[in-house]
């Protein structure tokens, strides 16, 4: 038995259909892979062996009786953010390494609905704030193409765990690049959602008005599949939006012919790494071939996302994260002289240092005197960038560019410099703060890592997203690729 | 010196929906702690408000009924601050957009004139848990059942002069939004809250003066004593030289006195910004005006009609209209009599007299509104007189039954059989014949009073039963020969 599994969701459902394989097989050789290799990986925080072969039991009855669902039997993981019942959710902090929910988040509850059968929750940087994932509490996860790389974040984990054939799925969450980055970071195939088309009740909030959950897998089919069980309106989410869900699987098989690609030339300039320019040219090249068309547009004011971003998203993490005041549950210091103590030790010991410095960002922007300065002008830009977009979609269907400027960087080499690592998230940003659709798809190799090509679409075009990825998917096999994994001594 | 007042109020209504204003849970009073938090109650990681439409409809039902402009598109704001029976760390209230602008509300004073003052503002908000320090042992206890209980924050212009307009105020809020139905008023229970701004200036000046805010008070008596206890707190610092500190401060019922809860100077900075997990609150035309159609008749409207329609005072028509429920009653029992006045007259007397004894509200009434135009009619058509009917109406609170059945039984029906009424006035013109000489000595005038001896012995021989207005008749014509 080979030590990753390379097979796609649609492929491990076919052999499951087949009867080539049982659920209670595949998690069986899932949780071998992990015992193997997560050693050295350290992509998932918790894995749930007893709970997911129970699953994976039931879910081989199902697909006995005939009453199998698109994924019934399939392991997959979920991003230690997202709630599950039962099974401990840190969000890669000590202040929640104690709490376990009595609740699924509705995207957990809509993928067991699916029939997938949770194996773990992956590794990521502490409340989702990070672009490496070294900002975790349970340490860092690695690039499984080389172990002294990170492999993004803050969706590091899952991008890992798939990459490294743990799980052929794995949530994510995306509220400036966390799932597109790693995605590109560790050659695999991530979709962001339009802002509204995945629930997020149970998805433990960082930046609210940004946050959104997606599907992290090989392929843009297997992506497909995952979303059309995530997506769809859930009244518990006020900003939940109220429209079916489409079947992406069917429209994947769409005609580029025609296909108006517009590249905004602010992704090509200064700070793109040029090996990752070869690779977005080729691919964007092999665009044209399928019968697309290039155009250059314009996003000027790409540059100002990042300090847009960085008021915003902090802002409303400050107040997100007060919550976590050591009374209900969470961390707790011991022996608190009063209340006040009470507060500056949990929250001081159960909180990691970015996590306290966006706090304090967040809280200054929306102090008094600063507001208008800071978040009103904040929510200006965003307005702006929202607005540039929209132009840009008069005379282009998808904007493609590269997802990150540089390939996976070393362990340590950003964690000194906060604002280096913050210019990680350039090409990403700005899709949030529109609430745009967004994947980051394998485009090629540069110095031996993967490339990530990010293609951005209207709101709700996920379905003419996931087309033009898989046409491209159907040319190539760059996410067929798999890291050659060395097993420790 | 001599000062002018200067009274602002902010009113914490807790609206009554049956669940929370972002949750699904609960908000019955005074169950066992913390079993009406749920999830979203608690603040657990994940967890998102939505906002419970029925507590809208209550906040536009409150700005139509004082003419207010209604927020087409409101919007909620965090308003952040810690405190452990805060779970979020944040209360959701609306800050920039409120969903009830400004508006006029008028009222009566006690002595009858109309009195006018500016509402600000009404906006939508939750309430926090309650934090226990009893019983504890050094320790708090926290209790969320109350933690997201729907209030509307009602802002009052500085428009208030003494305490007895604010009280009136408060009196004629309460039983507006009663009569909305948007809110139980049950001030015991804390259902309306009242924080009171005032500020002293030297009379004539337009001018504001610092002004400090007395915090929950939830009593009418506890804000006219509160507002007397810091009126003559800031008279005496500032007769004295000194300088009123703007802060916040809290009535002490049981000293009767207000202390300094905090200074503004180490005030919150609340750090207010759109609650991002809602969308903005959007009206249409159409669904301010499916609200519009919900409305009751409010109490001002009520009071008019009921002088009109019954012939009543405007006090009467005042005390009747006060609580809705009370009205209720009172149509009721009008439309069963047939006699609006009888029934006024009732209800303003025995029956609230009755109720406030037994410290009883009128939807806690034993008698119902038909009982009481049973005996109405009984006194109408005369079977018993007023004075029975009193027997009647205490046999009837202590459940013996209706007017008709305790009648029977206790063999009241009046004696209008004018052969044994005659009789009884030939035993007691008989039996004395002094007062009668007396009587017939007397002028007309005298003769009026002197008659009320006779009625009252024939009153007692027949034990209060026999029919007073044949008694007289038969008295006069017996005892006024000179007239035959």
């Amino acid at each position: 038995m080979s030590v990753t599994d390379s097979r796609s969701l649609t492929e491990l459902a076919q052999a499951l259909a087949n009867g080539d394989t049982s659920s209670v097989a595949l998690t069986e050789a899932a949780l071998t892979r992990i015992d193997a290799l997560d050693g050295a990986l350290n992509s998932f925080i918790t894995v749930d062996r007893e709970s997911a072969l129970r699953d994976a039991t039931a879910a081989d009855a199902r697909i006995a009786d005939g009453s199998a669902a698109p994924l019934t039997g399939i392991p997959i993981a979920h991003k230690d953010i997202f709630c599950t019942r039962g099974l401990r959710t840190s969000c890669g902090s000590r202040m929640l390494d104690n709490f376990t929910p009595p609740y699924d988040a509705t995207v957990v509850e809509r993928l067991r609905s699916a029939g997938a059968v949770v194996i773990g929750k992956t590794n990521m940087d502490e409340f989702a704030m990070g672009s490496s994932n070294e900002n975790s509490f349970y340490g860092p996860c690695k690039n499984p193409w080389d172990l002294n790389r990170v492999p993004g974040g803050s969706s590091g984990g899952s991008a890992a765990a798939v990459a490294a054939g743990l799980v052929a799925a794995a949530t994510g969450t995306d509220t400036g690049g966390s799932i597109r980055q790693p995605a590109a970071f560790c050659g695999i195939t991530g979709l962001k959602p339009t802002y509204g088309l995945v629930s997020r009740l149970g998805m433990i909030a960082y930046a609210s008005s940004l946050d959104q959950g997606g599907p992290m897998a090989r392929s843009a089919e297997d992506c497909a599949l995952l979303l059309e069980a995530m997506a769809g309106h859930d009244p518990r989410d006020s900003t939940s939006a109220q429209r079916p869900v489409a079947n992406y699987r069917e429209q994947l098989a769409q005609s580029l012919d025609g296909l108006r690609i517009g590249i905004p030339k602010e992704y090509f300039g200064e700070g793109l790494d040029s090996g990752v320019a070869a690779v977005i040219e080729a691919a964007l090249k092999e665009y044209e071939s399928m019968g697309a068309t290039l155009h250059e547009i314009s996003l000027p004011r790409t540059a100002l996302s990042i300090p847009a971003y960085y008021v915003i998203a902090p802002a409303e993490a400050s107040t997100n994260l007060s919550r976590y005041d050591g009374v209900r549950y969470g961390h707790r210091c011991d022996n608190p002289k009063d209340l006040e103590d009470l507060y500056t030790r949990s929250r001081e010991e159960g909180f990691g240092a970015e996590v306290q410095r966006r706090i304090l960002v967040g809280t200054y922007a929306l102090s008094s005197g600063y507001y208008d300065a800071y978040y009103k002008k904040a929510q200006q830009v965003r307005r702006f960038i929202a607005g540039d977009f929209a132009s840009a979609f008069e005379s282009v269907d998808v904007i493609a560019g590269p997802t990150t400027p540089g390939i996976a960087f070393a362990l340590g080499s950003k964690t000194s410099d906060p604002t280096a690592m913050y210019l990680e998230d350039i090409y990403t940003l700005s899709v949030n703060l529109a609430g745009l659709p967004a994947m980051s798809l394998p485009a090629g190799f540069s110095q031996g890592m993967p490339v990530g090509l990010q293609l951005i679409g209207q709101h709700f075009e996920e379905a003419r997203l996931l087309g033009a990825a898989h046409q491209f998917q159907q040319r190539s096999d760059w996410h067929r690729q798999t890291p050659k994994l060395e097993l420790p001594a | 010196m001599s000062y002018e007042m200067v009274i602002g109020l902010e009113v914490h209504l807790q609206l009554a929906t049956r669940s929370k204003i972002f949750s699904g849970s609960a908000t019955t009073f005074g169950a066992e702690p913390n079993t009406q938090a749920n999830a979203v109650d608690l603040a657990m990681p994940g967890m998102l408000p939505v906002l419970n439409v029925q507590a809208v409809r209550y906040a536009v039902m409150f700005g139509l009924a004082i003419d207010a402009q209604i927020g087409k598109r409101s919007v909620f704001d965090r308003k952040n601050y810690f405190y452990p029976d805060l779970p979020k760390g944040y209360q959701i209230s609306q800050f920039a957009e409120p969903i009830v602008g400004g508006g006029r509300f008028a009222f009566n004073l006690p002595d009858g004139t109309q009195s006018e003052v500016g509402i600000t503002r009404a906006h939508l908000e939750e309430d926090a848990g309650k934090s226990l320090h009893e019983d504890f042992h050094g320790m708090t206890g926290i209790d969320l059942n109350r933690a997201g209980t729907p209030l509307l924050e009602i802002v009052t212009e500085p428009d208030f002069r003494s305490a007895e307009q604010a009280v009136a105020f408060l009196k004629a809020l309460h039983s507006l939004v009663t009569y909305l139905g948007i809110s139980d008023g049950n001030m015991a229970e804390g259902s309306m809250r009242c924080d009171v701004n005032l500020s002293l200036r030297p009379k004539g000046s337009d001018t504001l003066g610092t002004r400090t805010e007395v915090k929950n008070v939830n009593s009418f008596r506890f804000v006219e004593k509160a507002i007397h206890c810091e009126r003559v707190r800031q008279e005496d610092i500032l007769d004295d030289g000194g300088s009123i500190v703007q802060e916040t401060r809290l009535y002490d019922a049981d000293r009767d006195e207000t202390r300094s809860m905090r200074s503004k100077e180490v005030a919150n900075d609340y750090r207010y910004f759109p609650e991002p997990d809602l969308l903005p609150v959007i009206l249409s035309d159409a669904d301010i005006a499916d609200i519009v159609a919900t409305l009751p008749e409010l109490p001002r409207a009520r009071r008019a009609r009921f002088e009109e329609a019954y012939g009543l005072s405007g006090y009467d028509a005042g005390v009747l209209t006060d609580e809705r429920a009370v009205a209720d009653y009172f149509e009721a029992t009008a439309r069963a009599s047939g006699d609006a006045k009888l029934a006024a007259n009732w209800i303003q007397g025995d029956l609230l007299a009755a109720l406030n004894a037994d410290d009883k509200n009128i939807t806690e009434c034993p008698v119902q509104a038909d009982q009481l135009a049973g005996l109405i009619a009984r006194i109408k058509d005369q079977t018993i007189s007023g004075k029975i009917a009193k027997q009647v109406f205490e046999a009837m609170w202590q459940g013996e039954g209706d007017a008709d059945a305790i009648i029977e039984a206790r063999g009241f029906k009046q004696v209008s059989d004018s052969g044994a009424l005659e009789s009884m006035v030939d035993q007691v013109v008989a039996d004395n014949p002094d007062q009668v000489a007396q009587y017939r000595a007397a002028d007309p005038a005298k003769r009026k009073k002197l008659s009320g001896f006779f009625v009252g012995q024939i009153m007692k021989a027949s034990k209060g039963q026999a029919n007073p207005k044949m008694v007289n008749d038969l008295l006069i014509a017996r005892l006024d020969p000179d007239d035959n």
